[in-house]
């Protein structure tokens, strides 16, 4: 029985013509800026957040750099303060939310429905400009000296120190709305426009994923919005809703952030989860073991992320009932973390294993984010939390979760889509040396900070005793050799659009839908209108040519 | 079921479509059916942001207002419920003329709908106008948010007025927070408003050139959406503003 | 639950893995939920991590593999979901209770008030007295800390202690606190709050630099004798030094160090070389309407005790007001004088 309607030979284009794809279909720099099309959008973007990426990460090094040695190593604590707020806010509201969702989610969603493009396709090329506004505000911020607030904002601080704050939270503000536009267009889309025979059970684990994430994105980012509102408006006109001078509540302002910027975290996490359900399920020719099981854990996720935003305040003077309520809940958040886990780990046993170079940024994945979710444990267990809290433990572990777990999964997700986005093969044995500098290099750099916070470093310090040194030396070492891996990376990748050779339909062997269409694939993606009679994972029932390169 | 079948059937379908696939009906939907569906997904989406939006300063009026009850009940008093009473009247009325614009769309009457949409932005007018004069009022006594409480200030310039009295000094501590959200919360839905002038605006003009038909009047029927979340919002500010007299406890109302 | 699993002698994990030194009656409940949760965690990652490299070894793909349907397996799943649970109630209630105990003072606990500004603490006695950045606490006796903060969010953070606690503006919070172990102990500030133009030094000898990181105290636990004779004692000149050369040293001390600069340089505040004796410019607006002003002593006291009564042109007025005695205001003056 074979399941999906592809174009086996790889033709591509409108009239049967292979050599034309959407890459190619119009030409100029205003077919780029006009294109509705979802997969030119979503190089878009990834080209836009690789910017931000590096941009930030040279902030990150910088970072690092200054605490090598204790005292003043290249910079004054004032410009320290700023580089690091740059570090995060960048990172944060440009590149790692919309990193997943908005380029590679983008690219490969209405392709693995089966659909010709997204629900609202002038919507989303609307939702990548105000990305780009709202990231033109924070560039204008920085450009006029930057902030010092760290990227959290917290009042009275925000609202008294000196610097662009303003510009910058307004560059937050409208980036937010870029976020909640792209999550309702793929929530419609998920639900409307999925190919005969794509039922919800047999929806792509990745997609599951983005529409939990979306739901999260429509529900807590106008939170974040508001917030982000009120705080300019405190700044500007003094409205006394978060100052305590003026008869507000710093508290509260806690509270409004955390009930996005907890959320916020699984709009980071799910998606990076999502795409190492497809690497294992491919890389193991097998489905995903307990599939119910993992699109429901990814549901119940992005459910408890609304329930234990105060995690982040054990020590903010809410009251000890509080305190109790939200450590009792964050613990809910291991149960299906946990579930997916072991899942993840069962699916290996006596499968069929590839170790191609992205099931390696897979198998990086599942064993940082074991890391980075039992750290978890030690921060939602309320009297260790009180020690580590605002800690080098709480940086280490939520790089644990968002570079080691998503940034992982997502740069496995490059590797895996490449050649379907570009129709070009990447030097495999580069890629596979370029993953281990970045795994030794990642894991080097965070590995001493866990020990740092313990031993009760706080973060955010431009200097530190002389005890705390040859950690930090450590640590700074290795975020060398994780820069040098990401250089190499991204110079692997320019030199597979220059000599790289020319991708087949389906190089991993895939029983995804997505491999269906040809590489890279014409406008609408696919050249007959695909019919799913099987499940994206169900390699036993999917035919040898379907599996095939070409 | 075998691939051909499902083959079969699904190019049945598609071949309907094909053969009548309307100008309007975009190129990556294959009924009308679905594309209409989609697009009330997506604005109920949308309204769920509107209502999280929102909900951030109700959360804070709930706040404020269990801290600062005397405060909020003073406050309260010094606006115009006249005005405020006129503006949801105003505001209800052109929910129902939102509503029939979209039946008389459904119908395929055109001009109907025209009449209903123009009536629905005069509403919208009124509503922004007697919020004007409310707002004024509000500047010329000195009732403003935060720092700026206490100065009467002139509304388009906001250069101080000499002379003017406000009553600010006599209001209890705190009425200032009363003021902040006040023009916050009212500002925000204002905006609202202003966009949804804009937007029914637009409609009206493809109502005009003959966009809409008995078969394709999904624009209206999704601005009209919005327009009833605009509508609902003001529902819970009139009372919650203007209406409610908070006594805190041990204090004489 | 702690002391039930304890005196089941459980094999306790070795005292504070990575853990500072624990100078509390309270720390060694917060060790005990540390390490055990630390071995679990370890135990957990090679497990997974074990399985996992062990079968990507052992199943690594042949030619010719067969594609399966991946078993169902319902018990196993049933069973990783529902045996969390029960761990995990385990580790709620555990770290609730240890919680507990720093949260509850007890009716005879000495109160220390406690305020955080940028970037010094100041620790207040039930006598009134207040001392900044040194805390002296007498050992065996339970401390509730009254926090607050003067201008923007600190966080009083004793690792030594296993305790933190914000600094919120506009708010009192208490922590709790049993120093059992003679000796000093630091304190650090945990929530970010900013630094200092330039790089002055810290107020604390031996802290690090920068505002934020800078904001370090000393926890001195003595013996209850010390403590009741440093109470009582108010604070003293120390010997043999000049009132200029003591006024120098409060100058360290007291945090002024942090914004205002000796050699003219720039800093958060207005320097102090060449100041006193002279006219300076004002900020008409924060100053009452005056223009400008002669810095004369009366000038030097009213700006320590009222600092936003008079502020100087081209500066923020965000310094916090400072208890200092008539003695301790004169030596700062006379150490003024000697900045020309």
């Amino acid at each position: 029985m074979a399941a999906i309607t592809t174009d086996q030979h790889g033709h591509g284009g409108h009239d049967g013509d292979p050599n034309v794809n959407y890459l190619n279909n119009t030409r100029g720099i205003w077919s780029w800026i006009y294109t509705l099309d979802h997969k030119r959008i979503g190089l878009m973007y990834l080209a836009a957040v690789i910017f931000f990426f590096i941009f930030a990460g040279v902030m990150a090094l910088l970072v690092r750099i200054e605490l090598l040695t204790p005292g003043r190593t290249i910079v004054d604590p004032d410009t320290y303060n700023r580089i690091f707020t740059i570090h995060g806010v960048v990172m944060v509201f440009l590149f790692i939310i919309p990193a997943i969702p908005a380029s590679l989610g983008n690219f490969v969603l209405p392709m693995m429905l089966g659909a010709k493009d997204v629900a609202f396709p002038r919507l989303n090329l609307l939702s990548y400009y105000i990305y780009i506004l709202g990231a033109t505000f924070a560039v204008i911020s920085l450009l006029s000296g930057g902030v010092d607030t760290g990227w959290t904002f917290y009042t009275p601080y925000s609202t008294t120190t000196n610097g662009a704050v303003v510009l910058m939270v307004l560059g937050a503000f409208i980036a937010g709305f870029s976020s909640i536009l792209t999550g309702v267009n793929f929530i419609t889309t998920i639900h409307k426009l999925r190919a005969p025979g794509l039922t919800w059970s047999r929806l792509p684990l990745f997609l599951w994923a983005i529409y939990a994430t979306s739901i999260l994105q429509v529900l807590a980012t106008p939170v974040l919005a508001i917030t982000l509102l009120l705080l300019m408006l405190e700044r500007t006109l003094d409205i006394g809703i978060f100052d305590a001078h003026k008869g507000g509540d710093p508290v509260l302002f806690q509270h409004f952030f955390w009930f996005y910027s907890h959320p916020a975290v699984y709009i980071m996490i799910l998606p990076g989860m999502g795409i190492v359900n497809e690497l294992i399920a491919t890389f193991t020719h097998r489905k995903i073991m307990g599939y119910r099981a993992v699109f429901v854990s990814s549901l119940a996720l992005a459910l408890f992320s609304f329930l234990v935003w105060a995690h982040h305040m054990f020590t903010s003077g809410m009251s000890e009932y509080a305190n109790m309520v939200f450590s009792a809940l964050t613990f809910l958040v291991a149960i299906p973390s946990g579930v997916k886990v072991f899942n993840w780990t069962g699916t290996l046993y006596k499968a069929s294993i590839w170790t191609a170079s992205p099931m390696l940024y897979a198998l990086a994945f599942l064993f940082q984010f074991c890391i980075g979710g039992l750290t978890g444990l030690f921060l939602a267990m309320l009297a260790v939390d009180i020690h580590l809290h605002d800690t080098y433990f709480v940086v280490a572990h939520f790089h644990y979760v968002m570079v080691g777990s998503t940034v992982f999964a997502f740069w496995g997700g490059l590797h895996y889509w490449w050649p379907k986005m570009t129709g070009k093969m990447y030097d495999e044995k580069t890629a596979k040396r370029v993953f281990w500098t970045v795994f030794v290099g990642y894991n080097g750099v965070f590995i001493p900070q866990f020990v740092l916070g313990s031993r009760g470093m706080p973060r955010r310090y431009y200097d530190y005793l002389p005890q705390f040194q040859t950690l930090h030396m450590v640590s700074t070492f290795f975020s060398w050799i994780l820069a040098v891996g990401l250089f190499w990376m991204l110079f692997m990748f320019i030199q597979s659009l220059r000599h790289g050779k020319k991708a087949p339909r389906n190089p991993w062997n895939s029983a995804g839908y997505e491999w269906g269409a040809p590489s890279p694939p014409p406008l609408e993606n696919f050249v007959k209108q695909p019919v799913f009679t099987r499940g994206p994972y169900d390699y036993h029932l999917a035919t040898d040519a379907e599996i095939a390169e070409d | 079921m075998s691939e051909a079948e499902v083959a079969d059937e699904h190019h049945d379908d598609h071949g309907e479509a094909h053969g009548d696939h309307p100008k309007w009906l975009q190129h990556h939907w294959d009924t009308p059916a679905q594309q209409f569906d989609a697009a009330k997904i997506g604005m109920w989406a949308f309204l769920g942001q509107e209502l999280l939006f929102f909900s951030g300063l109700f959360v804070a009026y709930a706040i404020y207002r269990t801290w600062y009850g005397d405060a909020f009940a003073a406050g309260s008093h010094e606006l115009n419920r006249t005005m405020g009473a006129a503006n949801t009247c105003v505001l209800l009325f052109s929910s129902l003329t939102a509503a029939l614009s979209v039946r008389s769309s459904q119908l395929g009457k055109k001009n109907e709908t025209t009449m209903w949409i123009v009536l629905t932005i005069a509403c919208a007018f009124i509503f922004l106008i007697v919020k004007y004069f409310e707002y004024t009022a509000k500047f010329h006594h000195g009732l403003l948010p935060g720092s700026a409480f206490g100065t009467p200030r002139d509304m388009l310039t906001f250069q101080p007025i000499p002379g003017a009295h406000s009553p600010a000094g006599e209001l209890p501590d705190h009425t200032h927070v009363f003021f902040s959200l006040y023009f916050v919360m009212t500002g925000i839905h204002g905006i609202h408003v202003i966009i949804g002038i804009g937007v029914w605006a637009w409609i009206l003009k493809r109502n005009l050139r003959g966009d809409f038909s008995k078969r394709y009047f999904t624009p209206v029927d999704v601005t009209a959406l919005y327009w009833h979340l605009v509508d609902l919002v003001w529902i819970y500010l009139f009372p919650m503003m203007y209406l409610i007299d908070y006594v805190a406890p041990g204090h004489k109302g | 639950m702690i002391h039930l699993l304890t005196s089941l002698s459980l094999t306790p994990p070795p005292a504070a893995f990575d853990l500072p030194p624990a100078i509390s009656a309270e720390s060694p409940d917060v060790d005990w939920l540390y390490n055990m949760i630390y071995y679990v965690s370890i135990f957990f990652t090679v497990v997974i991590t074990g399985l996992m490299l062990y079968w990507v070894r052992k199943y690594k793909r042949q030619k010719g593999d067969k594609r399966f349907e991946t078993p169902h397996y319902p018990r196993l799943e049933i069973a990783w979901t529902v045996i969390p649970c029960f761990f995990v109630v385990f580790l709620f209630h555990a770290g609730f209770k240890a919680f507990m105990k720093q949260a509850i003072a007890g009716q005879d606990a000495l109160e220390i008030g406690v305020r955080g500004q940028k970037w010094f603490w100041t620790f207040r006695y039930p006598n009134g007295r207040e001392e900044n950045n040194h805390l002296y606490v007498p050992v065996g006796h339970q401390v509730k800390f009254v926090i607050s903060a003067a201008d923007v969010l600190h966080a009083f953070y004793v690792p030594g202690g296993r305790i933190k606690k914000d600094a919120v503006p506009g708010m009192f919070t208490t922590l709790v606190f049993t120093p059992n172990v003679l000796g000093d102990t630091p304190v650090y500030c945990a929530e970010y709050c900013g630094a200092p133009l330039g790089y002055p030094e810290p107020a604390l000898d031996g802290a690090p630099h920068g505002g934020h990181s800078a904001m370090m105290a000393m926890i001195h636990v003595v013996s209850q004798e010390e403590f009741d004779k440093f109470v009582k004692e108010g604070p003293k000149k120390p010997e043999g030094i000049s009132d200029a050369d003591w006024g120098k040293k409060l100058y360290k001390e007291n945090a002024c160090i942090t914004c205002h600069t000796t050699d003219g340089s720039k800093g958060t505040g207005p320097t102090w070389k060449g100041m006193f004796g002279h006219n300076v410019e004002l900020n008409a607006g924060l100053s009452g309407g005056m223009g400008s002003t002669m810095a004369n002593e009366d000038y030097v006291r009213e700006s320590i005790t009222k600092p936003q009564a008079k502020v100087v042109m081209g500066f923020n007025p965000v310094m916090p007001p400072y208890k200092l005695s008539e003695k301790q205001v004169s030596a700062i003056i006379e150490y003024m004088k000697t900045l020309q």
